[in-house]
């Protein structure tokens, strides 16, 4: 008995700390992978090191003032999240948003979705090896960040869209350069997916790899892509519409296998219907006022202050006191680049929100990363976590 | 759940239903309810809300319960949302539905994390999102904004140690009564 029990080793698993620094990881995400060989047996993300308590410091702002940590939550789609916010603001305080603000606001998140799904594809590649496309991806979205920076001065984070539609109306030429461009992304779009939809070694590293099926997905609480490459058609664009994309025609691309590749087909495809997405709001674009008429929830005119005694007065209560909403509590939700991203408001009749939730769609994706990354090897983590599509500021708030 | 008296009966309605401006559906629970709610939602032919949104807390500082925990359902089934609020005093438990919905694990060891409610039967409940070793609950509202501990470098022994958290002022947290409504 005693010769046996020398005789025989007992195998443990590997444990493996895989970042908080780490290209791979996408910003400070450890992984402490328990490994068998190269098979992932246990994989436990530790998620917080860019916590910033933006929903502790959302309570002591007014509601103005909050506005401009949701650009800094997913620092890649800034908009989609001002816009989340500015939608519960006006659920509560039952806001109207101008014709003309509702279609800038939709040019401006498809804008958003675009510039989100190039670096998700982007640093996908890179994660899996393809320098290329990232590259060219990055040259795309300094474009896109250039028409940020035209309408708010400010390459990312915008504070756009602000409460009762949005700050600026857009300056001249905008349009026909906004224009220009959609007509030539196609074309690098296209590139972009002549290099890897075909391409032996990206098939082979994302066919197959991450599978999750519908009724897994729809356990773990995954929205938009996620949720669409297992075959769900389920976009709150089409499902919950709001501002105007009940009248805008766009077509929902839905995955079969739910495999990585899938979803790398679905935000290309994405990207495409984004183009048309403008390209329609462009076409329909009409003049008039970019924010309400209600002085009491929205800035003044430039021109108006300069004129009216009123007006400044106002311009000066807004900027210092800002809004007040009365009791009441919302969740919006809206069909950010990541997926739902949520924002459950409570308000208590101040000018600061009592309360204010962040729901983001990272968080809820990341935690399924165990379940998705158990029995593929360590390599297929990398691809894993790029497909999810997680970005820090968002996760760990 | 045994209905035997009217008394009984009443015991297993939900406290209050609000439908917030006919938008959203709000249901306010019992906390020993809760799992009987939701396996209601979720199993239920005609609701089907199988999808967990998010767990949030709140905080209510001065009603009678301190905390509000709050289950946001969706039913992609029937494209409809419905919120859960449950009611918890300081100090008590509530249960983990991790059971019920897998992905709650995490949300509701943010709320431990932040605001200290213990739910029973986690599989691990850990702090989430704050640092290791990090005391406190942060999103209570009688927690300073600026906390208690700053993280500095330390020239002499060469690495960040925790002190404790110097301001020269006080931060100002203006209360404007204000004039608009």
């Amino acid at each position: 008995m005693i010769l046996r029990n020398t005789l025989l080793t007992k195998i443990k698993n590997f444990t493996v700390n895989f970042g908080p620094q780490h290209p791979a990881a996408h910003g400070v995400l450890r992984l402490i992978l328990e490994l068998n060989g190269e098979i992932i047996m246990k994989a436990d993300p530790h998620i917080g090191l860019l916590h910033r308590g933006t929903e502790k410091l959302i309570e002591y702002k007014n509601f103005l003032q909050a506005l401009p940590y949701f650009d800094r939550l997913d620092y890649v789609s800034m908009m989609a999240q001002e816009h989340t916010y500015s939608l519960a603001v006006e659920k509560i305080g039952k806001i109207k948003v101008p014709k003309r603000a509702q279609y800038i606001r939709v040019i401006f998140l498809e804008i958003t979705r675009i510039l989100n799904h190039l670096l998700a594809v982007g640093c996908h590649a890179l994660d899996v090896g393809a320098m290329t496309p990232f590259l060219w991806c990055f040259e795309e979205r300094e474009k896109l960040m250039e028409f940020y920076e035209r309408v708010s001065g400010a390459r990312m984070h915008a504070a756009y869209i602000r409460p009762g539609g949005v700050h600026s109306d857009l300056p001249l030429g905008f349009s026909d350069d906004l224009y220009i461009f959609i007509k030539q992304f196609k074309i690098r779009l296209l590139e972009v997916m002549e290099i890897l939809s075909n391409n032996r070694i990206w098939k082979n590293r994302l066919i197959d790899i991450g599978i999750i099926t519908s009724k897994k997905a729809i356990e773990w609480g995954f929205s938009g892509v996620m949720l669409r490459g297992s075959g769900i058609v389920w976009d709150l664009r089409y499902n919950q519409p709001y501002e105007l994309y009940s009248e805008l025609d766009f077509e929902i691309p839905v995955g079969i296998n739910g495999d990585c590749y899938d979803r790398y087909l679905i935000r290309v495809e994405e990207m495409i219907q984004s183009l048309n997405i403008i390209h329609q709001c462009l076409n329909k674009l009409e003049a008039g006022p970019i924010k309400t008429d209600d002085i009491k929830v929205t800035a003044p005119y430039k021109h108006e202050f300069k004129t009216y005694m009123e007006s400044i007065i106002h311009h000066f209560k807004y900027y210092s006191n800002n809004i007040s909403l009365p009791i009441g509590e919302t969740y919006a939700a809206t069909e950010a680049p990541k997926g739902e991203f949520g924002v459950y408001l409570i308000s208590n009749n101040s000018d600061k929100p009592y309360r204010c939730k962040i729901k983001a769609p990272g968080f809820g994706h990341l935690q399924a990363l165990d379940y998705m990354a158990k029995n593929n090897s360590i390599a297929d983590v990398v691809t894993i976590i790029g497909t999810l599509d997680i970005v820090f500021g968002e996760v760990d708030r | 759940m045994n209905i035997k008296t009217v008394a009984n009966y009443y015991n297993f309605l939900p406290i209050l239903i609000e439908t917030n401006g006919g938008s959203e559906l709000i249901y306010i629970v019992k906390k020993n309810n809760l799992l009987h709610f939701l396996t209601i939602f979720k199993k239920h032919i005609n609701l089907q809300y199988t999808l967990l949104s998010c767990i949030s807390g709140v905080d209510c500082m001065n009603s009678n319960y301190r905390f509000q925990v709050v289950y946001d359902l969706l039913s992609v089934r029937y494209n409809s949302r419905v919120r859960l609020k449950i009611p918890v005093q300081d100090l008590t438990n509530i249960e983990s539905i991790t059971k019920l919905y897998v992905n709650a694990n995490w949300w509701e060891r943010e709320i431990w994390d932040l605001f200290g409610i213990y739910f029973e039967n986690h599989p691990d409940l850990r702090r989430i999102l704050t640092d290791y070793g990090f005391q406190g609950s942060p999103l209570k509202k009688n927690f300073p904004l600026t906390g208690f501990l700053e993280l500095k470098y330390n020239f002499i022994e060469k690495k960040t140690l925790y002190s404790l958290f110097e301001i020269t002022q006080e931060y100002r947290n203006y209360e404007y009564t204000s004039p608009w409504c």
